[in-house]
């Protein structure tokens, strides 16, 4: 019988409100706080209130005599519990070790001393204040170069200079590159320390069950499988013994791309107290144990023709390790070495990268991870040439953009970048802020005494991780598309979305090719007893590299499909095409997609060769990195009393392949954004020289509101990535990576006319003024 | 963050809750400053007695050509209350300065004030219009100036068992002027510094300036050097900007992670021109 199929319209590419939504403005989300178990136990840990100090003793006797106290375990008792892992790996890296618990000496301002578990959490914080530590406070160090210096207090007093490694990389023939150079620009630039702030802190609960010698762990986490593997090393449990759950991830910004000393303690508690327990930590130990993020001091040199031709960039890069390695620390300035380039064609590039130990917090991924630091770098310097050489910013980075047909690319530092047309972003960039217009009227507000900026950054970035071989543990990823008896579809994915709406995007994907609607499908992660071994949620990956595993996996369900629909029309395979939830022969028989399914099921009609079912996993291993760029051009202007800055206009401009929802897009890019200005304007992660946290409450951490926003204008330009089959790239990163130079840049051009030429982030109103200040002095001294 | 263990008292009138704080206990308003203290254990009262709540401790009334408002009344309340916004301006301006709706929503006038925070919003105003504090214990009520009540850091004259129980502001309707400007610490939305101005003019002359300021120093202060400069002078920019400029002269000013001492000196000066300038403008 032929029937009439009606045209679906496809939903990549729509504007589509997130599926996850409801669940969260209702509040009925599940988070690990929300984790509620019969005989629950809470636990609270005493933290060193030290910089650097030896403990000489520790008496828990009070603790553990309060009433409703059940244990309190300190250093000495999780010898047996397996340290700390730091994943990444360089030639000659020195790996402190890093118990779960100090031993005889803290490293650091949160450094977890003690764990009391208790009846409720009131009383286990009660006997966190009981405990009693002889301290011996010892000299911190806490800025990195100082901890260079000579005489310097050794963090570890086993490596008296300091450094955990140094890496060299070098591309091209930099000496060459100087040799012919006709203007060497130098600067020494500063990523500040930063410090994560998800809406959700970290927490665990772990449940031991000792009759079946299995644990499940509730941890708030971006990396569900790779913290369960982890976990199970550092525990002695067999992998397939653990259950990890990632509840609701309320946030994470690289800060949970990571696994604290607090998962494996909570494990360990579980099983000597055989209950379950669970800590939540503060926004206080957030500030002071969660990771930070940057924490750089460049020194940059860069090569070039007076006719505005890049020869070659050289970085010395001083990398804040904090006290310890976490899950990636030691990596992630490598990252920066990578995209030190940007986007340009110079060919020669020389990186010496020197990983220092500080009394601090370690610093590890935070949102960009390496390549905002990079891109600031590249960004900045770019500016100070062309300045020097009296050129337009705009006109030099057209001059030394890689052209639209040099892709793929091989970038000075190695990198092969997939494809961009970096000339047309910023065209259309120009364009629509209008250029030429601005820099008329900034000439006119010149004349009126006025400090009117107009900063251009051109980013690129490498995402979609990645290559396993790039990758301290894989970087493939995985999907399983299961459609049930009734055509419904469950789509299981190894990321670990938390905020990114994959839940929305992937259905997005998943209905289209499987032609049925959105709301018939569902996307579950998070759960290691549910989905099948994932990587998870990091450097703007999920599309890019979890979606590629879906489609395919996708076109498995696709080609099993139109077997037994064929069958089920009596035809051929090959004979049939699946369209519009559709399996239809060339007479115009068709069946629907959930009739399919229903036989699949049912197992009496199946196709030879083929079996019942309808279930596909994939994993895929992505060949290249994408590469995401763009175009960010502030408008901004400096009050001449205060120094306070206003950002007049924010425009981006970004190029991040093809688009599956323009909503989240726009969300991602936002919040990048909010970000990155917070980094530019006014976060600042804070030691002082005895190594007190002193940004480490919301009252002087000072994270970027809503009300300081500027409107947005975004825009695209679209070039798909060759590397996955969707031809995307991700935008997870690009508004944090885009804005911080795009903002110095702007605040720096405001105040060229007083002979400023950098200014170091956080741009605060006072740091301008005082720069302010002296530049007038410089001037009247002129 | 979890507060040490504490008692607590919701009593039902003022009289029974001054009679427990003279047995020691604290007073607990909006709680929008004591409990984060609590949280970080920085203050472990042992017994709180809630007079938030308290219906005699919640109004704003006019009587006798001056506005009366009970301790009890929220920031929200100052900021939107039609009475003050149409005879004390000054006042519901500076309360909409204060952090946000959620703190406005339950911060209280009278926790602010007992407070003493250094950078509150508050005592600008109050200064620049000859508030008077009220004070009630179970012993009885007094009446102070802001000077009198304001004495230092988190230190005012109020005594053990004592509470602010009113403040009373003057009706500021017709000639006069007023203005509060405040350049905002970026993490915790108080004032880096604060400067309000109150000011009438006659014939192109001052006639009557009032100047408060906070944030600059340990404690918020009426900047009578700058009011002296400005009575009986001309109206003119100049002027502001000179007597604007003597506004830091004698204090201590402060230094943290996010202004220097010369930079809060500076901003001190610039805002109180500013003041000055909004509130002239609004001087008919
Ligand atoms: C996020 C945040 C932002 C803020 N931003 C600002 C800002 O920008 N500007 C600003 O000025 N303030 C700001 N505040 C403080 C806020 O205004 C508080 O509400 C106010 O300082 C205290 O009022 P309260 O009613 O909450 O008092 P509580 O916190 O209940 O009490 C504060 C202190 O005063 C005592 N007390 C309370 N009431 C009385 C009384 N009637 N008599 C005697 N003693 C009393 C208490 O015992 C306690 O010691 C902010 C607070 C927060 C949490």
């Amino acid at each position: 019988m032929t029937t009439t199929v009606t045209k679906l319209e496809k939903l990549v590419g729509k504007r589509i409100k997130r599926k996850e939504d409801p669940r969260l403005i209702t509040g009925t989300a599940t988070y690990v706080e929300d984790v509620k178990l019969p005989e629950l136990l809470h636990a609270a840990i005493l933290r060193s209130p030290h910089g650097a100090a030896n403990i000489k003793s520790i008496d828990i006797s009070k603790a553990a005599a309060l009433p409703g106290v059940v244990a309190v375990y300190t250093g000495a008792d999780i010898l047996g519990v397996g340290s700390v892992v730091c994943a990444a790996d360089l030639p000659g890296l020195r790996k402190p070790v890093h118990h779960i618990l100090a031993q005889d000496r803290t490293y650091f301002v949160g450094h977890a001393v003690a764990v009391v578990v208790a009846k409720d959490r009131y009383v286990a914080a009660d006997g966190v204040d009981l405990i009693e530590v002889d301290w011996q406070p010892t000299q911190a160090v806490t800025d990195p170069e100082k901890a260079l210096a000579a005489g310097a207090p050794a963090v570890h007093p086993e490596w008296p200079d300091n450094t955990a490694f140094i890496h060299n990389q070098e591309g091209g023939d930099m000496a060459q590159a100087f040799a012919d150079a006709e203007v060497v620009v130098k600067q020494r630039i500063v990523s500040q320390r930063l410090i994560p702030n998800p809406m959700e802190t970290r927490g665990v609960v772990a449940d031991w069950k000792q009759a079946d010698k299995a644990m499940t762990i509730w941890t708030s986490t971006q990396i569900p499988h790779l913290a369960r593997s982890i976990l199970a090393g550092q525990l002695g449990l067999d992998e397939n013994r653990v259950r990890l759950i990632a509840p609701e991830v309320g946030g994470g910004f690289g800060s949970k791309l990571n696994v604290y000393p607090e998962e494996a303690l909570m494990g360990f508690v579980s099983m000597k107290l055989q209950k379950p327990v669970k800590w939540i930590e503060s926004r206080r130990e957030n500030f002071q144990t969660t990771i930070h993020g940057r924490g750089h001091v460049d020194y940059l040199e860069i090569a070039a023709k007076r006719d505005g031709t890049i020869l070659g960039l050289k970085l010395k890069l001083i990398q804040d390790l904090g006290a310890y390695h976490q899950l990636l620390t030691p990596a992630i300035p490598t990252l920066s070495v990578l995209m030190m380039p940007g986007l340009y064609k110079f060919r020669n590039i020389s990186a010496q990268v020197i990983g220092v130990f500080t009394n601090a917090v370690p610093t590890d991924a935070y949102r960009g991870a390496g390549r905002p630091e990079a891109t600031h770098g590249i960004e900045r310097m770019v500016d100070m040439l062309a300045a020097e050489i009296g050129m337009d910013p705009a006109e030099i980075r057209y001059k030394n953009f890689a052209g639209k047909d040099d892709f793929p690319f091989l970038t000075a530092a190695g990198l092969t970048y997939d494809s961009g047309d970096y000339a047309a972003t910023l065209d259309k960039a120009l364009e629509m802020i209008d250029y030429k217009g601005l820099r008329e009227q900034q000439v006119q507000a010149r004349a009126e005494g006025k400090l009117m900026g107009i900063g251009i950054s051109t980013y690129g970035e490498l995402c979609g991780f990645g290559p396993s071989p790039a990758t301290p543990a894989g970087g493939w990823e995985s999907a399983t598309v299961k459609v049930e008896p009734s055509g419904k579809v469950t789509v299981m994915t190894g990321c670990s979305p938390h905020g990114q709406g994959q839940e929305t995007s992937f259905a997005q994907i998943a209905a289209d090719e499987l032609g049925v609607p959105l709301d018939d499908v569902i996307v579950l992660h998070g759960d290691t007893s549910i989905v099948q071994y994932g990587i998870g949620t990091f450097g703007s990956r999920n599309t890019a590299v979890g979606g590629a595993a879906l489609f395919y996996a996708l076109q498995d369900i696709r080609e099993k499909a139109k077997r037994f629909g064929a069958k089920m029309l009596g035809v051929e395979d090959g004979e049939v095409v699946l369209a519009d939830g559709h399996c239809t022969d060339s007479n115009g028989n068709s069946v629907t997609f959930q009739q399919i399914a229903g036989a699949a099921y049912r197992g009496i009609v199946i196709p030879t060769g083929s079996e019942p079912g309808l279930v596909a996993t994939r994993f895929w291993e992505p060949s290249n990195f994408a590469y995401p760029y763009g175009a960010h051009i502030i408008v901004s202007e400096v009050d001449k009393e205060t120094g306070q800055i206003e950002i007049k206009r924010y425009l981006a401009v970004d190029d991040i392949g093809n688009i599956i929802n323009p909503l989240l897009v726009d969300g991602q890019l936002h919040g990048g954004v909010a970000q990155g200005l917070g980094q530019a304007l006014w976060e600042h992660g804070v030691y002082d020289d005895d190594g007190q946290l002193v940004s480490g409450t919301f009252m002087d951490y000072a994270m970027p509101r809503a009300r300081m926003m500027p409107w947005i204008e975004s825009a695209h330009t679209i070039t798909p990535s060759p590397v996955n089959p969707l031809g995307a790239k991700g935008v997870g990163e690009a508004g944090t990576i885009g804005s911080t130079p795009a903002m110095v840049n702007s605040v720096v051009d405001a105040l060229a006319p007083l002979g400023v030429r950098h200014i170091d982030m956080p741009m605060t109103a006072g740091k301008i003024w005082k720069l302010m200040q002296d530049s007038s002095i410089q001037e009247k001294k002129a | 963050m979890i507060a040490n263990s504490f008692e607590y008292s919701a009593p039902g009138s003022l009289k029974e809750a001054l009679a427990l704080l003279a047995e020691g206990a604290k007073p607990l308003a909006g709680g929008m400053s004591l409990i984060p203290m609590m949280k970080l254990r920085l203050a472990n009262p042992e017994h709180l007695v809630d007079i938030g709540r308290l219906p005699e401790l919640n109004y704003i009334r006019e009587e006798g050509g001056a506005i009366h408002i009970g301790a009890g009344v929220t920031h929200f309340e100052v900021e939107s209350s039609p009475l003050l916004l149409g005879k004390c301006p000054l006042l519901a301006e500076t309360a909409a300065y204060i952090g946000d709706i959620q703190v406005r929503n339950r911060g209280t006038l009278g926790g602010s004030v007992a407070h003493a925070d250094p950078s509150a919003d508050y005592p600008a105003a109050l200064h620049a219009l000859d508030a008077k504090i009220v004070l009630t214990s179970s012993e009885g009520t007094r009446t102070l100036s802001t000077e009198e009540f304001f004495l230092d850091t988190f230190t005012t004259a109020l005594d053990p068992g004592e509470i602010v129980s009113e403040v009373i502001v003057p009706v500021d309707a017709g000639l006069t002027g007023t203005s509060y400007q405040k350049f905002l610490q970026p993490a915790s939305g108080f004032a880096i510094v604060g400067a309000a101005a109150r000011v009438r003019q006659e014939g192109g002359k001052f006639t009557m300036v009032r100047v408060g300021v906070t944030g600059l120093s340990g404690n918020g202060y009426r900047a009578r050097n700058v009011e002296d400069a400005l009575v009986g002078q001309d109206v003119t920019d100049a002027n502001i900007k000179a007597a604007a400029a003597l506004v830091a002269d004698g204090q201590d000013a402060s230094s943290d992670l996010h202004a220097t001492a010369e930079y809060r000196a500076h901003l001190a000066g610039a805002y109180t021109a500013r003041a000055l300038r909004a509130a002239l403008s609004r001087s008919a």
